[in-house]
């Protein structure tokens, strides 16, 4: 028998340097940081940067000299997993601590870190980027890996890209706590985190694309596409958007090279295709992959997802001006902003069709598959906030629209609808094929599941619907001697009752996501096993 | 004539050419007869199992 002795790879030898490195950049940093929050993200950064260094060579240590990597790479996909539903859960409660402030503003606790404008981003970022971000990795792994036939390149870079978003994610959130931001909306990390997710992010787009690169399928298949311009479209935003130079590389404060409206422009073509790569582009390459293979259907046409796919790439990326309507932004700009705005209703009711249809021939699951209805309902959401957009990005109309609560109505039916229920089916779907199990702990927590949060989005959009509208009217109300009608604060009384609807239907929501996160718990605890699968790796018996 | 008014022009002229080449080409492919088994094949690829 040939002696094989074992070898660091490559790979491995300059993940360990880059994060050794990494650490002791971070330590110096700790120790000269001119602020407190430098100080403990420095903290953090040498602590995950050791974490990392370690769990290279613990992995190193414990596997045979001739391991084969074979098999799908599951490992980080499960990660992903998991921490999606996390973070979303954390998400979901933070929105709706934040709800209930709005409402009794006492519930700020006159404390920095648990006042409103500090608790929002974090929301935000935590139901966005936390709870998004680990779907769309987590699903992207699955779904190249699998139309592809590919196994995902190296032993560390997967698991680099997960653990380090996600080391991000930390960092960002008890950022905005202790009060370290940008003052950029959806941007807000400071130039730090910023850096540390550009790394992060060109690693997960080297490692898609290298999956791509050795697939065994002649085709790319229209999710992978979509895939494709969500991570190469959020690394251009991300790098545009954030372009700042510190104050000091030992303190967290940095300025904006732009200025004015140009920074303004900049932020909201960053902010509008935040919306359209990250929430839009992104979950549509779920819905190309999960709901056919859910609904055991082929894609209803796939003439119609090559036209969906190019039309709304090129048209999202004009669309930013129409959050800066009535503004110093020139006014070309916002009919420019304006115009493609509403052109984008064609590609977008397009792929809204064309995952709808695609159940054609299967609608009679939809009775008893309640997984694959949460991700039908989405689809209708994904059309209803689609139609909706546009709307209000006409100017007349966002006159009465913009500034109030109709706003925060419609990012919802999108986010709650569209990219929530998207993803819920998305990790109903992935949680037993990754673990092996025969099906989920039980289909009946899925229709509470799905019931419970429908009756909360629909209180959700209702009650902002009503609320933003009114007090869009309120704000324009004068009385006959030319004054204004109504005091601000007269508005915020009157919408005292729709803001305690809000709150109660977040809370539904949560508590939608707290069964989901028991079920999926036990069906990975007790969940009865599938038939040996070849693709996982851990059921190959040792030799 | 302003920097604005050149932008505009251009935009107005090649940039809508641009946009209308890249659709019509986008379309083109799409229906291009040869391509139509490679398109009905990719529609069943999340269902074929390995």
């Amino acid at each position: 028998m040939a002696h094989t002795a074992k070898r660091l790879s490559l790979e491995e030898g300059l993940f360990a340097g880059f994060l050794t490195a990494l650490a002791f950049i971070c330590l110096v940093i700790a120790g000269k940081a001119v602020d407190g929050v430098m100080a403990f993200h420095a903290g953090l950064g040498l602590l995950f940067s050791a974490i990392g260094v370690f769990l290279i060579f613990n992995s190193y240590f414990k596997r045979p000299a001739d391991a084969v990597e074979s098999g799908y790479n599951l490992g980080p996909i499960k990660f992903g997993a998991v921490a999606a539903v996390f973070w979303g859960i954390a998400g979901f409660l933070v929105g709706d601590i934040i709800a209930w402030q709005l409402t009794f503003p006492i519930l700020n606790f006159d404390l920095e870190w648990t006042s409103f404008g500090r608790l929002r981003p974090l929301h935000t970022s935590a139901v966005i980027f936390a709870f998004g971000g680990n779907v769309l990795l987590a699903t992207s792994f699955y779904v190249v890996q699998r139309t592809s036939h590919a196994r995902l390149p190296g032993r560390v870079a997967p698991w680099f890209v997960i653990l380090g978003y996600n080391a991000f994610i930390v960092i960002a959130g008890t950022g905005y706590l202790f009060g370290a931001t940008q003052s950029k909306e959806y941007a807000e990390p400071e130039w730090y985190a910023d850096l540390w997710l550009t790394i992060v992010w060109v690693a997960y787009l080297l490692v898609f694309l290298a999956t791509l690169w050795r697939r065994k399928e002649p085709h790319i298949y229209v999710a992978n596409w979509f895939y494709l311009a969500f991570i190469v479209t959020i690394a251009m935003l991300h790098i545009g958007n954030n372009l700042s130079i510190p104050v000091s590389i030992f303190g967290i404060k940095s300025y904006q090279v732009f200025s004015g409206v140009q920074d303004a422009m900049v932020q909201w073509w960053y902010g509008h295709n935040a919306v359209g790569f990250f929430l839009t582009a992104g979950f549509l390459a779920i819905m190309y992959y999960f709901i056919p293979k859910r609904a055991e259907r082929p894609v209803y046409s796939y003439r119609l997802s090559i036209v969906h796919f190019w039309a709304l790439i090129f048209i999202y990326i004009w669309a930013g001006p129409h959050h800066l309507h009535y503004t110093a932004l020139p006014d070309w700009a916002q009919t420019l902003g304006m115009t493609f705005s509403v052109i984008l209703w064609m590609p977008s009711w397009g792929g809204m069709i064309n995952g709808l249809m695609t159940l054609s021939g299967a609608w009679d699951k939809l009775r008893t598959d309640p997984v694959l209805r949460m991700m039908v309902v989405s689809v209708a959401f994904y059309g209803m906030s689609t139609f909706e957009g546009p709307l209000m990005s006409v100017k007349s109309v966002n006159s009465l629209s913009h500034y109030t609560d109709w706003t925060i109505g419609h990012v919802h039916s999108g986010a709650l609808g569209w990219v929530g229920y998207i993803s819920f089916g998305a990790i109903y779907c992935l949680i037993p094929w990754l673990w092996n199990r025969k099906s989920l702990y039980s289909t009946k927590l899925v229709e509470w599941h799905f019931w419970i949060s429908t009756l909360g989005i629909v209180l959700y959009i209702t009650s902002m619907w009503v609320s933003g509208i009114m007090q869009g009217l309120m704000w324009r109300a004068y009385d006959k001697l030319g004054f204004l009608e109504y005091s601000f604060i007269e508005t915020v009384e009157a919408m005292h009752p729709f803001y305690m609807i809000r709150a109660i239907g977040g809370l539904l929501f949560v508590t939608g996501a707290v069964i989901m996160a028991y079920n999926i718990w036990m069906t990975i605890r007790a969940g009865e096993k599938a038939e040996q699968d070849a693709a996982d790796p851990a059921l190959v018996p040792a030799e | 004539m302003s920097t604005y008014e050149t932008l505009a022009n251009f935009a107005q002229t090649w940039g809508l050419l641009y946009f209308v080449l890249i659709f019509a080409g986008v379309l083109v492919y799409t229906f291009w007869p040869t391509n139509k088994k490679r398109f009905d094949d990719a529609a069943r690829m999340p269902l074929r199992e390995d």
